[in-house]
Formats: C-alpha cells, sequence, structure tokens
C-alpha cells in the first residue's frame, strides 16, 4: 500500500491532476513533515539559480523573496519537529519531487537571459501551483498534529500567495 | 462668581472648538492575514501594521502608497488624501486589505 500511496501523491504532485489518495493511503505526519520541507528546499534552490543566472530586476526580486520565505518556513518547521519530537521520514514522494527538481534545473541551466527568465518563471507559476493543489487536498487533510497542519495552512498560503506572485511577474515578462 | 451657565457655555465652546484629535489605528497581521481587513479612519489618522509573522509583507496601493514592514516588526502611515484604497501585500497578492479615509 505505501508504494501505491506514494506513487499517486507523486503523480499528483507532479502532475497537480491525479484523483485523491484514498484515506487509507494517507502520509504520515512525519513523512507530511518532510514532504512539505523537500518543497520548501526544492525552491530555495530554483531561486538561488535564478539569483546566478538571471539579470532581470523583477526576476532577481522574486527570487530573493522565495529565498527569505521558504527558508523562514522551513525554519518554523525545524522547530516544530524538534519540539514535536517528530523525525522527518524521506519517502518516495520526496524523492520523485527532488528528482524532478534537478532535472528542471539542468533544463534550466542550458538557457540564457530571457529565455531562461520566462521558464524559471513558468515553471515557478506551476511548481506552486502543484504544491498548492498538494497541500490543499493531501497533505492538510492527512495531517494529524494539529500545530503541524497549521502551520501547513500558512505554508498554503505563502505558496498560493507566491503562485499569484510569480503569475505578476510572468505578465511583466511578456 | 461667575453663574454656572456661563461656565457650562465655556467649556461646551473649547469642546466644540478643539480640533479633532488625529488616532493611531493598528491592523494586526498574523499568518498572512490582514485584521481587522477594512479600517475606518480619517484624513490625518496613521495606521499601524503590527506583523506578528516571520515573513516580510508589504501595504502597496496600485498606483499609489507602499510601506514595508518587516518579519517581527510595525511599520506605519499617515493618510494624507481622503477616499477608500484597496491595498494587498506585494509579496503575497492574497493578503488584502481596505481603508476608507474620511475627510
Ligand atoms: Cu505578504
Amino acid at each position: 500500500m505505501l508504494i501505491r500511496h506514494t506513487a499517486a501523491l507523486a503523480a499528483m504532485l507532479l502532475l497537480g491532476t491525479a484523483p485523491l489518495a484514498q484515506a487509507a493511503d494517507k502520509p504520515t505526519d512525519p513523512q507530511i513533515a518532510h514532504i512539505a520541507y523537500t518543497a520548501g528546499v526544492i525552491d530555495v534552490e530554483a531561486a538561488k539559480q535564478a539569483l546566478k543566472k538571471s539579470k532581470n530586476k523583477e526576476v532577481l526580486a522574486f527570487a530573493k523573496d522565495m529565498v527569505r520565505d521558504h527558508e523562514a518556513v522551513n525554519v518554523q518547521a525545524l522547530d516544530l519537529v524538534k519540539k514535536l519530537k517528530v523525525t522527518p521520514e524521506d519517502n518516495d514522494t520526496s524523492k520523485a519531487l527532488t528528482k524532478a527538481a534537478a532535472g528542471e534545473r539542468a533544463k534550466l541551466a542550458k538557457l540564457k537571459g530571457a529565455a531562461f527568465d520566462k521558464a524559471y518563471v513558468d515553471n515557478e507559476v506551476a511548481y506552486h501551483k502543484q504544491v498548492d493543489g498538494a497541500l490543499e487536498t493531501l497533505l492538510i487533510p492527512s495531517a494529524s498534529n494539529a500545530e503541524l497542519k497549521s502551520l501547513l495552512e500558512t505554508g498554503l498560503k505563502i505558496f498560493q500567495g507566491h503562485e499569484q506572485h510569480a503569475e505578476h511577474v510572468a505578465s511583466m515578462l511578456k | 462668581m461667575v453663574p454656572k451657565r456661563h461656565l457650562w457655555i465655556a467649556l461646551a465652546l473649547t469642546v466644540i472648538a478643539a480640533p479633532v484629535k488625529a488616532e493611531t489605528i493598528q491592523v494586526t497581521i498574523d499568518k498572512l492575514v490582514f485584521s481587522p481587513a477594512t479600517v475606518e479612519a480619517k484624513v490625518g489618522d496613521t495606521i499601524e501594521w503590527v506583523n506578528k509573522d516571520m515573513f516580510a509583507h508589504t501595504a502597496t496601493v496600485n498606483g499609489g502608497w507602499e510601506v514595508m514592514i518587516p518579519p517581527k516588526k510595525s511599520a506605519s502611515l499617515t493618510l494624507k488624501a481622503a477616499g477608500a484604497v484597496d491595498y494587498f501585500c506585494r509579496f503575497h497578492p492574497n493578503m488584502k486589505g481596505h481603508i476608507a479615509v474620511a475627510p
């Protein structure tokens, strides 16, 4: 069952369209913590690549916002798991996310200038949308600890805000 | 002895003549929510945003003013013009607020 759930969740995270995993296939709190933390780390790494490669003022400002916010969320996440004595547990979903992100970074590494800016920002819109979907339909409803659930809810608002911010930057690049 | 009636008139005049005191109105930011989301103020009042989040926010009016609100800090703006404005956070445009400013 574990393989089925993680595969389904990974598919949902990556495509944003797969149906909800069944209740019996819910990820555990240590897995949820790991997935949420990984999702933040991935966006920080994408932003750091943009900070090195982009020359566009709007893109650079956006990337700095991503680093600042996701690092702040992840500091809170680490404080919380420490307090709850939960050890985040690596899982197939986290692994699939990390692998997909590495592929995306390799693709972006080959681009330059305006082509890079557009690909980075478009991917930011798509990525935040996918994570919003996963948080809303699976991770938040599956979390059993109230404090973890509350942090995920704040994380959802941050991700939704970034999605709108990224859409705004994308519209300015056109 | 001053007649009592005169005292009352003097008092009443003082109250009427005194300018309306400017107020400071607090808006708290907690977990990416401005509260209260809608504020009624008048020209000369100050809005003070108190940011309880670990995130930086802004209060931004499209084509108008912008206030930066650092994490765990406060920032203020004195209202100079009458009218109603919608504001949002530029970093998280899903955060929205409204201020109605009376003359
Ligand atoms: Cu904000």
